[in-house]
């Protein structure tokens, strides 16, 4: 094997406390996907173009096709897999992303709604403007985003307590 | 009857049948992170493979030395041409009667062509060896032009073929040539030209581009060498074609294939085939003993596996004065790549474009394709669209807006004239399709009068004077688009596939407690099978969508099918499932009538259960039924409750829609941005129209991607260029334009629920719309056709030739 | 797509970072945002022995002012720059620019730094920097150098930047209250480079421009600050003649590749538009 030593890296994932020894270079992605089996975070580009690997890092979406794990030490992470209310029900975004037929396929859903979950945190009322920039670092091929818009806006409402506009088509 | 009993309305609610904008299934899984694709696969001892691939488009290739690679700790094997050689699998048999190399046998065809094949223990030890194979190239003239492809000195691309002037579709005329496919009547196609008022002639490219889904191709191959039995678990579309080939190459009994498509993340077309890094897989699983996992990057995938497009149309039309259409005339020069792998059924080598004709009315027409190789990728898949059916609807609908600009009509009125009347259904084209049915005029009339087509028609010529008068520097497009498609292959009489009839299945079990377990010879990549399925049994056989579940993709369990592309899932899948269905409501009457002591001729259906004519209390539901059949089935009646229907459609279905995009073009930077974009969609009967709006929605999108700059370039000496996200224009929630739908319903008559199928009509009409637009804007400045991708500088050199830079 | 093997340094101060650059000379590259790197890693065009994270020096992060000139730390990220009131009070071009970058997850990791000290053509800062003549310090073993922005670039990924040194910081000079400013970028989509941008700063009085800078991004292999493009408009009432010279004047030292985003005369002419366009924008919020 290589000469490079392995380095560790310790971080909170999805609330839990994780420690493991790991290659310099292993991407954040894999070590997310092949080290913790966390498969939610997809590979869809792999030059930070598609955002199908976003996922929340210390508050921040982040894109982990490009960051290193450990450029990770020390962070507080969330994946698709930690988003599910405490009892298991869906959140409002998942629930919201299923109501308004927001996705198809799913492959970019995980990193379409963890960008929309740090969205809402940062702007919590966003006009439809707002959401389109908001989620423009992720592509989807299959649902044209505007069944996308209307699900962040339905969790928005949720979140905030007011009416939910306008069911899907 | 109490107050608790639920009307016959609640019911059929509660059914969540046909017609209902049913939530998806799917979505609990996938908007937790829990979907299943063929990536997170993980099994004990899988190893990785990676591909050395060719810098060159067009090289000897003289020396492969990977001595340095296979020292690498953790590299287990690389394989070559002379390896795959050795089980006969150096060449591979293409769907189009062609044969592929899996690995350069001897030289390369196009840029990044596979070359070794790397295993490795994981995929950063499979990366670094890539690095460590040594390969000599001897570069060898390039040829990317097709139109240079059949030149006398023209490079021999395919030496293998030499002295072969007989191909799966004729006589071959050159090297570089495949097939010519003639169709209609020359004659007559030539005298309607001699006879006519007014002729046009314009070549209309449509370029290459790539259907690139979000989840790139990939598989996992495990060859268990106790059992002799090959698991393969991959990015499938068609997962029972790929088993049937997968035998036919390796040889392992078909019954010893097990073959599962997972979750996949979009199609697209892209996944149909068959490609080298799931034989080599396969085969470098059957040398190790172990699972080999593969998986594209994005620039594999854009440059390598399956193109679309690249067909260029010379069109010409023959008229009279008043604008009736009198004849078609239509030269195909199809640009295959290296070799010819397009996605077609077999007898079919430039798939249906002969419903070029559209939606038309023409007497005679007649085509010609020819097909050639150049030193580009291979494929020519359907990209979200039937068998070459967007290319024909561009070619015939870009036509027709030049024939109206030669006649000075409105290319509305133009093809309102010359629509096949709803008296003429079934309408036999001039090229040989029966069209089920239509309603083409009321289509139309509802779209135009929805957008206001004449008053944005004054508008335009309001901004046209105000640009000319130099009061503004944005100019105004009106891009119309009337589609009709023809989809659901197909009739055994003429759609195969390696030999195999198009036909497509389903299964359906109720159990004891009257919940259904329901499995069909098709995938979803997207489309919400899972969901929609459900649909039509719950409406057939009266049991809630919720209480039935759908499987797809595990050949093992799945009856035969022919899978998910060309919008054939619902014309053909979905009347096996309808006619499955109905079988076990033939049985279940016999049982109720059994159960009821009535004759089953005293039986009529209602909504969820069998009731008797005439004394709607007398009843027996669907769940009470389906215990009886495991309980106490009725004597001479097979116990159990469960049907397998294999469909064989009669005909095509032909879906047809109206499309209008209004564009504002900004002449100084050449951006275009769509105002808006109306769609409306005759898919026949609506089983969701949830997702019909959703597979709208992503077509559209799609439509507008190609249109308006996505597309794979080569440069002269045969590189790719932009095969990344950064350059393939894949469009984000900021430039995609807001999409507004409606319908009309014209059910097709021949099949069982009257549904055609709608996932690639967006793609099919709305890529002439967008294309219209740009066209129609710079018209009044004397243009007649700019070609596609229409990208700000494409447009902005276009604004510039026609003066309007000053 | 996987980088090459290398040794991860995550020092903690810049005298560490510097020393660890001086050990290892060429074969290290320092690391800020990472999403110019990381990607040549993964396409193995890039393949550093070293690879030093900036990411744990946290005096490199942040902005203030001090008199005339506003320092921002190298690791300072887009979406710092986008959230700083200071900067939206003083010099609110950054965050119009900031938030035209690439898409909202890099602008989180991406910075300033990065941006500027990479020397990638495409990107926007460098010509902004120009425009508003900032100074990149750079800190190596024998302490701080300032090098004008505008002297900084030599051509594409080569700058006056040292191999054992870091740019540790920007300086930017304020421009006066009330100066006008835009930057027009086209691009394909979000997330792409610029086919062309154009910075501009100016101050107005009494319907003429007293002060004129303007700069333009991805139209050769190095930003360009186009000075004569200035000084044709500084003094002028922005009279169509006058931009029509400007305008030549900054096509003129254009030197733009042929790629996706188009042919070489396009992107000359887009320069040209964008900083018409830049200019009428500025204008109009200049007092004065």
């Amino acid at each position: 094997m290589s000469d490079i030593e392995q380095v560790p890296v310790s971080l909170t994932v999805n609330g839990k406390k994780v420690q493991r020894f790991v290659e310099p270079r292993t991407l954040l992605i894999h070590f997310l996907r092949e080290d913790l089996n966390l498969t939610g975070p997809h590979i869809g580009c792999e030059t930070s173009h598609c955002g199908a690997c976003t996922v929340e890092m210390n508050g921040m979406s982040v894109k982990t096709c490009t960051v290193f794990a450990v450029q990770a030490n020390g962070a507080e992470l969330t994946t698709i897999e930690g988003m599910a209310n405490p009892d298991g029900t869906l959140s409002a975004l998942q629930e919201g992303f299923r109501q308004m037929h927001g996705l198809q396929c799913g492959f970019c859903t995980p990193g379409m709604i963890m960008r929309a979950h740090t969205l809402l945190k940062e702007n919590p009322n966003p006009t439809e403007d707002e959401i389109r920039m908001g989620i423009s670092g992720n592509l989807c091929r299959c649902t044209g985003y505007q069944n996308i818009v209307k699900a962040i806006q339905y969790a928005a409402a949720k979140l905030n307590g007011t009416d939910i506009q306008e069911a899907a088509e | 009857m109490n107050d608790m009993t639920p009307t016959r309305e609640q019911r059929e609610a509660a059914l969540e049948g046909m017609g209902c904008k049913r939530k998806r299934v799917e979505d609990i899984r996938f908007t937790q992170g829990k979907g299943q694709y063929v990536d997170d696969l993980k099994l004990p001892g899988m190893v990785f493979g990676d591909f050395v691939r060719s810098p060159y488009a067009h090289a000897k290739v003289t020396k492969i030395d990977a001595s340095e690679a296979l020292k690498l700790p953790g590299v287990i094997a690389v394989l070559t041409a002379e390896d795959l050689k050795g089980v006969n699998l150096a060449w591979m048999p293409t769907l189009a009667g062609d044969v592929q190399m899996v690995l350069a046998d001897g030289k390369v065809l196009y840029q990044n062509q596979e070359v070794a094949f790397v295993v490795a223990e994981n995929r950063y030890i499979a990366d670094d060896a890539i690095q460590l194979v040594e390969v000599e190239y001897e570069e060898l003239p390039v040829l990317t032009d097709p139109f240079k492809s059949l030149d006398e000195d023209a490079p021999v691309l395919r030496p293998d073929l030499d002295g072969k002037m007989e191909g799966a579709h004729g006589p071959r005329k050159h090297h570089n040539h495949i097939f010519t496919w003639e169709v209609g009547d020359k004659d007559e196609t030539s005298k309607a030209f001699t006879e006519a008022d007014v002729t046009v002639k314009e070549m209309i490219s449509y370029h290459r581009t790539h259907p690139s889904p979000l989840e790139t191709c990939q598989c996992v191959a495990s060859m268990d060498k106790v059992k002799g039995e090959l698991t393969v678990w991959g990015t499938f579309q068609a997962p029972h074609v790929i088993r049937t080939v997968a035998s036919l190459l390796s040889t392992i009994p078909e019954h010893k294939i097990h073959v599962i498509a997972p979750d996949i993340g979009g199609g697209f077309g892209n996944k149909v085939g068959a490609y080298p890094g799931y034989i080599c897989s396969i085969v470098a699983s059957i040398v190790t003993g172990v699972p080999v996992k593969w998986v594209e990057d994005r620039m594999e995938n854009l440059s390598t596996t399956s193109f679309a497009r690249d067909y260029h149309m010379t069109t010409e039309i023959a008229a009279k004065n008043d604008g009736t259409v009198t004849g078609l005339k239509v030269h195909v020069l199809a640009d295959h790549g290296g070799f010819d792998a397009c996605a077609d059924p077999s007898k079919w080598p430039a798939g249906f474009f002969n419903i070029v004709t559209g939606s038309y009315d023409f007497p005679t027409a007649h085509l010609e394709v020819d097909g050639v190789y150049t030193n580009k990728a291979p494929g020519g898949v359907a990209y979200r669209c039937s068998f070459r059916v967007t290319e024909a609807a561009y070619c015939i609908e870009r036509g027709m807006d030049i024939l109206a600009q030669k006649l000075g009509m409105d290319p509305a009125d133009l093809r309102i004239k010359n629509f096949v009347k709803p008296e003429q259904f079934p309408y036999q084209s001039a090229l040989g399709w029966e069209y089920d049915s239509g309603d083409y005029h009321t289509a139309m009339h509802k779209a135009m009068d929805t957008i206001g087509y004449r008053e944005l028609r004054a508008e335009q010529k309001a901004k046209q004077e105000a640009f000319k008068r130099g009061e503004t520097r944005e100019i105004m497009g009106i891009g119309v688009s009337f589609f009709t498609e023809i989809v659901g292959a197909g009739p055994s009489k003429n759609c195969d596939i390696l030999g195999v009839a198009m036909f497509d299945s389903a299964e359906i079990r109720v159990h004891p407690t009257g919940s259904v377990i329901s499995r069909m010879g098709t995938k979803s990549q997207g489309q919400g099978h899972e969901t929609t399925w459900a649909q039509i049994i719950a409406t057939e056989i009266g049991i809630p969508a919720d209480d039935i579940m759908v499987e797809e993709g595990d050949t093992d369990t799945a009856p035969y099918g022919l899978g998910t592309y060309g919008s054939r899932s619902t014309p053909v899948a979905g009347a096996a499932i309808a006619l499955a269905a109905r079988k076990i409501r033939n049985k279940a009457q016999m049982i109720a009538a059994h159960m009821l002591e009535v004759s089953e001729y005293d039986l009529e259906w209602d909504v969820d259960g069998f009731q008797v004519k005439g004394n709607p209390q007398a009843r027996k539901s669907m769940k009470e039924i389906a215990w009886a059949a495991y309980h106490a089935p009725p004597q001479g009646i097979e116990p159990g409750l469960e049907a397998v229907s294999y469909y064989d459609p009669p005909n095509m279905t032909y879906p047809f829609g109206a499309y209008f995009c209004v564009m504002d073009i900004d002449v100084d930077t050449g951006v275009a941005k769509t105002r808006r974009f109306y769609a409306l969609d005759d898919c026949g009967t609506r089983i969701n129209p949830m997702i019909i709006e959703g597979q709208v929605h992503g077509g559209l999108t799609e439509a507008f991607a190609i249109a308006m700059g996505q597309e794979i370039r080569y440069d002269e000496t045969g590189n790719v260029m932009g095969a990344s996200f950064m350059d393939f224009f894949i469009p984000t929630a900021v430039e995609t334009p807001h999409w507004e739908t409606d319908h009309t319903v014209t059910p097709s008559p021949h099949h069982p629920i009257g549904a055609k199928g709608v996932g690639e009509s967006p793609n099919v009409g709305g890529v002439p719309a967008f294309s219209n637009a740009v066209n129609d804007a710079f018209q009044f400045l004397g243009s007649t056709h700019i070609q596609m991708p229409h990208d700000a500088w494409r447009i902005w050199q276009a604004a510039k030739e026609l003066g309007a830079h000053g | 797509m996987i980088p090459g093997e290398f040794t991860y340094h995550r020092p903690s101060s810049v005298a560490e970072a510097v020393a660890i650059l001086v050990s290892h000379g060429d074969e290290a590259r320092p690391l800020s945002g990472g999403h110019s790197l990381i990607p040549m890693m993964k396409l193995r065009m890039a393949a550093p022995e070293h690879l030093v994270d900036l990411g744990g020096i946290a005096d490199l992060k942040g902005v203030a002012e001090d008199g005339d000139t506003i320092t921002v730390g190298a690791m300072t990220t887009q979406s710092d720059l986008i959230a700083s009131e200071l900067l939206a009070a003083k010099l609110p071009i950054v965050r119009e620019t900031s938030e035209l970058i690439a898409d909202p997850q890099i602008r989180y990791l991406g910075t300033l730094g990065g941006n500027v000290a990479n020397g990638d053509p495409g990107n926007d800062m460098p010509a902004l920097m120009q425009c508003l003549n900032a100074d990149y310090v750079l800190t190596g073993p024998d302490g701080d150098r300032r090098v004008p922005a505008r002297d900084f670039y030599e051509a594409a990924y080569f700058t006056a930047l040292a191999p054992e040194e870091i740019l540790t910081s920007i300086r930017i000079p304020v421009p006066p209250s009330g100066h006008g400013y835009a930057y027009e970028k086209l691009k394909r989509k979000v997330g792409d480079y610029a086919t062309a941008a154009a910075a501009v700063v100016l101050t107005m009085s009494g319907g003429a421009v007293s002060t004129c800078s303007v700069a333009l991004t991805n139209v050769a292999d190095t930003p360009l600050f186009a000075k004569e493009a200035g000084e044709i408009l500084t003094g002028s009432s922005l009279d169509s003649d006058t931009i029509k010279r400007a305008v030549a004047a900054a096509e003129a030292i254009t030197e733009p590749a042929s790629d996706g985003r188009g042919p070489a005369e396009y992107r000359t002419k887009m320069a040209g538009v964008m900083l018409e366009r830049a200019l009428a924008r500025a204008a109009e919020r200049a007092q004065g």
